[in-house]
């Protein structure tokens, strides 16, 4: 197990509530970085959280930018350092909603050019910053204020999407296993070329459940299968951490679900098929494993 | 043409005093403490040092810390008792 630096590049405090996972995650993600790193941040609660102008509760430089544009302001940074040789770490540090719906076209845009750097999308599975709207990363059956009665749609599968750009890393990580977070975030930018991490980041008043319960939550949504750990090093699939267990026996998806308020709606079909996406995912991953090893074995 | 930038500094206390947010104190009894680290690696907000103190001038009162330890030694006192 790595050792984690003490040093905190997020200074007492971040203006996030209580129990917010985004706080979490961006501790350990500068921890990981260290100080030569710069984040480029879309519009999103981590834009808000950061403290009141003139002051910054974060102590690395940050870029605030405009929401869809992330991504493709991360690549005009990393050429710029690039080309007056500094190895400067360019992370982008974006929300779901500036991510899967209003971000894609620049991150998909800098992944095929193999822009040299590291996109994170913490994920409270909606726009959380304006009051919890639904997003492309919300759930079925979870309830939000656009979708009061629960959302009728898939989650967008954001991995598949980055996937078939094959990035040279790629990692799913959760708030509530913030060692393998900052495990992931280092092997990440330790290689060059473009890399991405998705965080599962639950979201105490968006998902509705006591501020004390955030790490509880991520755990139950990976113990569960709802969320999966694992890595992509140059296209080699490594399932990680408990991921590993829970791909074998899961818990209860409804442990999970019956944790918070947003799926107090959620119908009886919602749920089943929020546990067949599980199950399809689970068994899909864990074909890939298979073929990659016995694909190893032969060469 | 001068151009001003609208440039933060980092600073202890960018968001003000969060500690006043807190309907619960969490408070550690050091006699019980295994010393196992988990409140200090999980606080959101990296208001407990690596010696179980809480800074009570910023800790927001989540409470994860009461939860993620594993021999109860946290207990949450209401603020005004
Ligand atoms: C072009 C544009 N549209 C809308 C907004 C308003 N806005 C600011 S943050 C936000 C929500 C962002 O959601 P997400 O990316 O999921 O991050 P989160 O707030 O959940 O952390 C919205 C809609 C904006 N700043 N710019
Ligand atoms: S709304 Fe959710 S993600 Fe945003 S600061 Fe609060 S807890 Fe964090
Ligand atoms: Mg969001």
């Amino acid at each position: 197990m790595a050792e984690i630096p003490d040093e905190e590049f997020i200074l007492k405090t971040t203006s996030a509530c209580a129990g917010c996972s985004a706080s979490l995650i961006l501790r350990y993600v500068t921890k990981a970085a260290g100080k030569d790193t710069v984040l480029v941040i879309p519009a999103c609660c981590t834009s808000v959280i950061q403290g009141v102008y003139p002051n910054t509760a974060v102590n690395v430089p940050v870029y605030n930018v405009a929401f869809a544009s992330a991504a493709a302001v991360a690549s005009g940074m990393s050429e710029a350092f690039r080309a007056v040789g500094k190895k400067t770490n360019v992370i982008c540090f974006a929300g779901d909603g500036g991510t899967v719906d209003i971000g894609i076209q620049a991150l998909s845009g800098a992944l095929e050019r193999g822009t040299d750097f590291l996109y994170i999308c913490y994920d409270n599975e909606a726009y959380s910053n304006t009051g919890m709207q639904r997003s492309g990363a919300t759930p079925i059956g979870a309830k939000t204020t656009t979708t009061p009665l629960g959302k009728n749609e898939y989650k967008k599968d954001l991995d598949a999407i980055v996937e078939a750009h094959n990035p040279v890393y790629m990692a799913t990580a959760c708030s509530a296993y913030p060692v393998d977070l900052y495990n992931k975030v280092k092997k990440a930018l330790s290689i060059p070329g473009p890399k991405f991490i998705h965080v599962l980041s639950p979201c105490p008043p968006g998902w509705r459940f006591p501020s004390e319960k955030t790490i509880e939550l991520g755990k139950l949504a990976v113990t569960s299968g709802m969320w999966l750990l694992y890595e992509r090093e140059n296209g080699k699939l490594t399932i990680t951490g408990a991921s590993k267990a829970a791909m074998k026996k899961s818990t209860p998806i409804e442990d999970y679900l019956k944790a918070q308020g947003r799926f107090r709606t959620a119908t009886p079909e919602d749920i089943a098929m929020l546990k067949e996406n599980s199950k399809r995912k689970m068994a899909r991953l864990a074909h890939e494993a298979e073929a990659q090893a016995a694909e190893a074995e032969e060469a | 043409m001068k151009v001003k930038l609208a440039i933060s500094k980092p600073t202890v206390g960018a968001s003000g005093k969060t500690g006043s947010w807190r309907t619960f104190r969490p408070v550690v009894s050091h006699e019980t403490c295994t010393k196992c680290g988990n409140c200090y690696r999980f606080c959101p907000d990296a208001a407990i040092d690596t010696e179980f103190n809480i800074d009570y001038d910023f800790c927001k009162g989540c409470g994860i810390c009461v939860e993620v330890c594993p021999k109860s030694c946290i207990k949450l006192i209401r603020e005004d008792e």
